[in-house]
């Protein structure tokens, strides 16, 4: 059957909006397949603008893996800004693709990846100008709505709107979901929805909120979540991937043509992390820690650069330096980059792995940009209660190491709203920042160094030892951080080398509230949305008093409210929304990694420590993979024209 | 004190290239375009000369680029390399390394100076669909009557008002094999430069012509003008004959 090609149509407004280039596709290593060529047609959603959205390398990997399958095609959706989207509305352009411009309402999966919550009202706007049903009970012929990402381990809040969630590592799952769909298709798709649903339930590990209902205690919280028909988990378990390597995504990045936040090619070196930062939520439902080996990390990194073009290319994880060969990866790299002016970035540093040598590494051929690191927490108190276990002095020490050896300019990241958090351990940190110039300034022998301090209200996360802890409000944030400036400005002197950088915490309200919430809190969602609620992670179309009025209404008839979903705490028994989905972690030992936090205990790493029980390996049969293994970079063939060059002489 | 660990390397050779902007490609900016051609270099592996200093940059000039929306057969962008190359070799190599859309026509060897003052105007095709040849034909004789005509544009330094039918040399309509009106222009470059928006500005003034539908402009050529001024000419026929005179 032929499916429309919506170009023609788009073709007449895209004179008429900003950054047309982000909705026309044709981006190189896009991929256009025959509709009528395949079984399975995918359109994966990345829910915010495609300046955020395109450089995602969960889409990106995805939308790779399900390209080479020969009986799949997968195109890209973003959320569209509100110019186009009022013009979509008035010229009766449904929701479209960026790959082949076909109406996503066509495709049998669109799958939608949150990192954030904050992408939940773009989920809505995108069905609403697809055509297809706001809530999952209303569905018949419409794709199958399915997240992913890590937002998706508590998909409660959009449990109506969703058919599905998936949990954990995307690579084998959309294949396994792949699998099931083609095979259900060839079947004439016996059952209609609710038996593909219930396939993909009991083959391939897909949590299918309308499977489950969830009972309230006249309290309002939640006496159980039990599912409604046999044959269905009673917990929903993540998936891992276990052998990077085998995996060697992305072969061939897609290179936008619009300007984006990440000019640059990125190459995951690592997955998972066991530090155990315990407000990280990334860092407790990825594990264990799987290394790429430094073998193939140089292979998808060379191929990414000359399949691209980029200038920088980041090694991403959640904690590049802790890769066991990290050294060997940067210099192994820098050598076969010599000359070509290609630099090398690690998004997340800690102190304690950092050093200068890595450091020059990285910016050999290319531009030196400044330093980043996340202390998280002002004061040695705190970093024992949130587990970053770096000593005052490590900080210092490699800061100044940094002045030291050239850098200028060095960017420090806290959080605001820690459990057991006082005002003075937030005071500390313009102790902290004082310290870091006057010792910048006497081992540089410059005045001309900066440091600035960036700070975030912290939101409690589900599947983290702090799921039970009490978010601070948003009056009360704004009001340890106003403290926070005045004692940064106090010393004029020293004071005027440090920049401020802040939010409000508004926004953090409405991320916990959707980050903690259950089911009733989709109709806080819906409601926000159908006040005009768009793109909420941008600042400019955010707003805090629409959410608000929105949860207002919303829950009215329920005996809880915004403060009752964030600031406060929950007791050991209480069943929170997300515990029938499972990441592995053992329920109790979160619940004395959080008792650990408030006796302001530490704990190691499982990587160089033995085991501390966890869970995640018991529970999910993998195990940590690291090295070192020892392998040495080979030089790699030069580029085309190059090669012509040197032939040539 | 940290020092530029890179000198600054002169580029050996200079090239011109016109390369096309077509279909949807149209809708790339300036700026879009030139991140595209950056990359479309690295990844052809063209041994490209760099500015010296902390941030070193590939040493590339572009000249008059059409606006966001505009196609065009006819841009043209000159880059210096660290190595002589064949400008064939060079064309197929860019042409197969750019995404489709950005098609690359012609590449010389930079042998003469002042490659951007030659760019003297541009021949312009306008396709209107929805605008009947008859209403097109009367409003450009309404237009090409007066000798003055002032349109209002929006800048970022917000309205200008400017004259565009000093330097509108030639007019012509007529339609295509699909019957669709055709307005072609050719404009001279001064400043404000008068870019077509402009003209079907002054049409809209002067005679009330409606586009109903977007129209969809084409740059067809630049150089120098000739002397009817009814067209251009090559604007790397001097390098041309600089390189049949005396080969490299």
């Amino acid at each position: 059957m032929p499916v429309t090609d919506l170009f023609d149509e788009l073709e007449h407004v895209l004179p008429l909006v900003s950054k047309p280039i982000q909705y026309v596709g044709g981006e190189l290593n896009a991929v256009v397949k025959d509709w009528d060529d395949v079984a399975v047609r995918w359109a994966l959603m990345y829910p915010d603008a495609y300046e955020v959205g395109a450089p995602n390398q969960g889409v990106q990997i995805l939308y790779e893996v399900l390209n080479e399958r020969a009986d799949t095609l997968c195109e890209r959706t973003y959320a569209v800004w509100p110019d186009m989207e009022a013009l979509m509305r008035e010229r009766r352009i449904p929701a479209f693709t960026v790959d082949a411009h076909r109406p996503v309402s066509e495709f049998d999966l669109l799958g939608v990846s949150f990192a954030t919550e904050l992408g939940y009202t773009n989920l809505l706007t995108t069905l609403d100008l697809a055509g297809i049903e706001r809530r999952a009970v209303d569905r018949e012929s419409e794709p199958l709505v399915i997240a992913g990402g890590h937002a998706a381990f508590n998909p409660e809040p959009i449990a109506d709107f969703i058919d599905a969630a998936v949990l954990g590592d995307g690579e084998e799952a959309v294949l396994a979901i792949t699998d099931v769909m083609a095979a259900w298709k060839s079947e004439g798709s016996p059952g209609g929805r609710a038996e593909i649903l219930l396939r993909l339930a009991k083959q391939c590990s897909v949590y299918v909120p309308g499977f489950y209902d969830v009972e309230y205690l006249p309290d309002g919280r939640i006496r159980r979540v039990v599912p409604n028909r046999p044959g269905v988990p009673w917990r929903v378990a993540k998936y891992t991937v276990s052998d990077l390597d085998e995996w060697p995504y992305p072969k061939a990045p897609l290179v936008p043509l619009a300007e984006t936040v990440h000019e640059r090619a990125s190459v995951e070196i690592f997955r998972g992390c066991t530090r155990g930062c315990r407000f990280c939520q990334a860092g407790m439902i990825t594990r264990p820690v799987r290394e790429r080996s430094v073998t193939t990390v140089a292979e998808v990194v060379t191929n990414s650069v000359q399949r691209t073009g980029f200038e920088e290319v980041g090694l991403l994880s959640l904690s590049s330096a802790d890769h066991s060969e990290i050294s060997e990866i940067a210099r192994g790299l820098a050598d076969q980059f010599e000359g070509s002016n290609t630099s090398l970035s690690l998004p997340s540093t800690r102190v304690d792995a950092f050093n200068i040598e890595l450091a020059n590494e990285l910016s050999r051929n290319g531009r030196r940009s400044g330093l980043t690191f996340a202390p998280e927490g002002g004061s040695e108190r705190i970093r024992r209660v949130i587990n970053k276990m770096v000593s005052e002095e490590d900080l210092i020490r490699t800061v100044a190491a940094a002045y030291a050896a050239g850098w200028r300019q060095v960017k420090l990241y806290f959080m605001c709203g820690l459990p057991t958090e006082t005002d003075e351990d937030v005071l500390q940190i313009a102790r902290l920042a004082r310290e870091v110039i006057r010792t910048g300034r006497e081992v540089s022998g410059r005045r001309d160094i900066r440091c600035t301090v960036s700070i975030g209200g912290f939101v409690p996360k589900p599947h983290t030892p702090f799921q039970w802890a009490a978010q601070l409000g948003a009056d009360d944030t704004d009001a340890r951080l106003a403290k926070l400036r005045a004692e940064i400005r106090s010393d004029r002197e020293v004071g005027r080398s440090i920049g401020f950088r802040y939010h409000d915490g508004k926004p953090g309200v409405v991320e916990g509230l959707l980050s903690r919430g259950d089911r009733r809190v989709g109709r806080i969602i819906e409601q926000a949305w159908l006040d005009g609620g768009r793109l909420d992670g941008w600042s400019e179309h955010f707003s805090y008093d629409r959410w608000m009025a929105a949860a207002e209404r919303a829950l009215a008839d329920e005996p809880v409210d915004v403060d009752w979903y964030t600031t406060r705490e929950r007791g050991e028994e209480e069943v929170l929304p997300w515990d029938h989905l499972d990441s592995g972690l053992d329920r109790q030992w979160l619940w004395d990694d959080w008792q650990d936090a408030l006796d302001e205990v530490e704990v190691e790493d499982c990587r160089w420590t033995p085991c501390f029980d966890c869970g995640v390996c018991d529970q999910m049969g993998t195990e940590i993979q690291t090295g070192p293994t020892g392998a040495v970079l080979v030089p790699v063939p030069p580029l085309p024209l190059m090669a012509e060059v040197a032939a040539r002489r | 004190m940290r020092t530029p660990d890179r000198e600054y390397v002169a580029p050996v050779a200079r090239y011109r290239i016109r390369f096309a902007k077509r279909g949807r490609m149209r809708f790339a900016s300036h700026r879009d375009f030139q991140r595209v051609f950056e990359r479309a270099l690295r990844r052809a592996g063209v041994p490209m000369a760099y500015s010296a200093g902390f941030s070193p940059h590939p040493k590339i000039s572009y000249a008059n680029a059409v606006a966001t929306g505009a196609a065009s057969e006819a841009e043209y962008v000159e880059i210096g390399t660290a190595a002589a190359l064949d400008p064939t070799v060079l064309q197929q190599a860019l042409d197969a390394s750019l995404p489709s859309g950005f098609d690359v026509l012609d590449v010389v060897t930079a042998r003469t100076g002042h490659f951007v003052d030659r760019l003297e105007g541009s021949v312009w095709r306008i396709r209107l669909p929805q605008v009947s040849e008859s209403d097109l034909a009367d409003a450009v004789a309404a237009l090409l009557a007066e000798t003055h005509v002032e349109v209002e544009r929006m800048t970022k330094k917000g309205a200008r008002r400017f004259d565009v039918r000093a330097d509108l040399l030639s007019v012509e309509c007529g339609t295509d094999e699909s019957g669709c009106a055709i307005l072609t222009l050719v404009v001279r470059h001064a400043v404000p430069v008068v870019r077509p928006d402009d003209v079907l500005a002054g049409l809209r003034q002067v005679a009330s012509l409606a586009t109903p539908s977007p129209p969809v402009v084409t740059r067809m050529a630049q150089g120098p003008l000739t002397a009817d001024g009814r067209g251009v000419t090559d604007p790397f026929g001097p390098d041309r004959e600089e390189s049949a005179r005396a080969p490299a």
